[in-house]
């Protein structure tokens, strides 16, 4: 094992490293070309075994590798906003084909008006693909969660999207333990999947399917999810135990007390934590929680932890429009059902890559304490 | 097998493979009812190069029965034509559908 200052772009890359990708296609996009650019020098040198396909968009890079995953290649592709987009339809295709493709999207708002800077509209709005996606919040969690994500994803036959903020992730290089590629081995076994294209057994992959069978499909892809919510923390302590890491559902901080708990993700909840410690030693109880994974969505977890809460903020780095934030969205849902549920007050902050402060998050806890409702949308910073 | 005698045998979601590969539910869904053109190989000049069945995007040509010279699947031949177009000795020809 050894320590190296890395970009989170550079942790995408060591991650399908050590995870000995077969396959890697991708286009570049600011600010996801360092990952690729990396890995095509690795594939160059040798460092790494795989065939990299150069290709002319997105769209046919998420068709590569869904071409290579389904021929028992180990495939890897990474991508930002318009690029996401442009893979919109193949992943659908990725999903039903049940393929375990790995990717890493690196959050960047999208255009027009041209930004490059961090929002994480783009992957939320890949929600109803069925990719799994995992919100890193630092450079070492990104490493890992490749890592952690072909071990989940190769069994359970789903693919998953690692994500990570723009620039304050992507291009900010922080001390990363890379794991020793024996130790990776042990625990992320080769690539095996039985519904491959096979020349000596051949199949018809996909065909029209009329509707006496297409929601039976649709329903082993939803249970396969709700299998990942058990895998995802099973596999985070068989990776805690060799690596002395754990990565679970979500992460709480500080909540089992908390009369306010704050739902954030990426490296807002970083900054979160913080605040939190800053406000704790003025003697208020505050909380919070990250949710480290967006799909499958952790309802258990989340009702657990802010049913014993008071009062729930949820910030949003993202926005669909006519509707609000898309996380305090599915937290509301979340809390729908329990008999008394905590008010939630959605807060849109940081949009286009803002910055999101210690001092502002404390200002939402100050401004929650004198709500007593939930509030369906409160913009936080817009010059009016 | 022919393909008549092929038959959907899962009763319940755990039959089923997590992905629809070889469900055989084309065996049932016949999807060919939309062509304007039909097009016909003329035994006469085809040399069997299987050019066509390499072109066909459906692919709807497939080797016939007791001969195995080339053929087309009717039932599943969309006619786009491009057998037509790309067979090197002009063997395939066209006929409107319906006349």
């Amino acid at each position: 094992m050894k320590r190296m200052a890395i970009v989170g772009n550079h942790a995408l890359s060591y991650g399908a490293l050590l995870s000995r990708v077969q396959v890697i296609a991708a286009y570049p996009i600011t600010p996801q070309t360092q990952v690729v650019e990396l890995l095509s020098e690795m594939c160059a040198d040798g460092t790494l075994k795989a065939e990299f396909v150069k290709v002319e968009s997105e769209h046919s890079a998420m068709a590569a590798v869904m071409g290579a995953s389904a021929s028992g290649a180990r495939a890897f592709t990474a991508t930002s906003s318009q690029g996401l987009a442009l893979m919109h339809e193949v992943l659908h295709w990725v999903t039903g084909a049940r393929l375990p493709v790995v990717m890493g999207n690196i959050n960047r708002a999208f255009g027009p008006p041209w930004s490059i800077w961090t929002e994480q509209t783009d992957s939320l709005s890949q929600r109803d693909t069925g990719w799994m996606q995992i919100y890193a919040q630092d450079n070492q969690e990104v490493l890992d969660s490749v890592i952690l994500a072909y071990k989940v994803s190769e069994q359970l036959l789903l693919p998953t999207m690692v994500v990570l903020d723009a620039f304050f992730l992507s291009h900010t290089s922080e001390p990363v333990e890379i794991p020793d590629q024996e130790k990776v081995d042990e625990f992320l076994p080769p690539y095996e999947n039985k519904y491959i294209l096979n020349p000596d057994a051949p199949h018809a992959f996909g065909g029209l399917t009329n509707p006496e069978w297409y929601m039976e499909l649709r329903y082993k892809i939803h249970k396969a999810h709700e299998e990942a919510l058990d895998l995802i923390e099973k596999e985070g302590r068989e990776f805690e135990k060799m690596f002395g890491r754990y990565y679970g559902l979500v992460d709480p901080y500080k909540v089992d007390d908390a009369e306010t708990v704050l739902v954030a993700v990426s490296t807002a909840a970083s900054t979160a934590r913080h605040a939190v410690d800053l406000l704790r030693e003025k003697g208020k109880k505050v909380g919070l929680l990250r949710i480290r994974v967006f799909r499958p969505f952790p309802y258990a977890k989340i009702k657990e932890i802010l049913s014993n809460a008071r009062k729930v903020i949820v910030l949003d780095r993202n926005l669909s429009p006519g509707a609000g934030g898309i996380i305090a969205s599915e937290v509301r849902g979340a809390l729908a059902n329990l008999r008394n549920h905590p008010p939630v007050l959605s807060y849109i902050m940081g949009l286009g890559g803002r910055d999101i402060t210690t001092k502002h998050i404390m200002e939402l806890f100050e401004e929650a304490e004198k709500m007593e409702e939930g509030k369906d949308i409160i913009w936080k910073g817009v010059k009016l | 097998m022919g393909k008549d005698e092929k038959k959907i045998v899962f009763k319940t979601v755990h039959d089923l493979p997590p992905m629809a590969m070889s469900l055989g539910t084309m065996w049932v869904n016949k999807t060919a009812s939309w062509r304007n053109l039909k097009p016909i190989i003329d035994y006469e000049k085809c040399i069997d190069c299987m050019i066509c069945w390499k072109y066909c995007p459906e692919p709807a040509i497939f080797l016939r029965d007791p001969d195995e010279r080339v053929a087309v699947d009717y039932d599943y031949c969309k006619g786009c034509l491009i057998c037509v177009e790309e067979c090197p000795v002009d063997a395939i020809y066209t006929e409107e559908e319906g006349k």
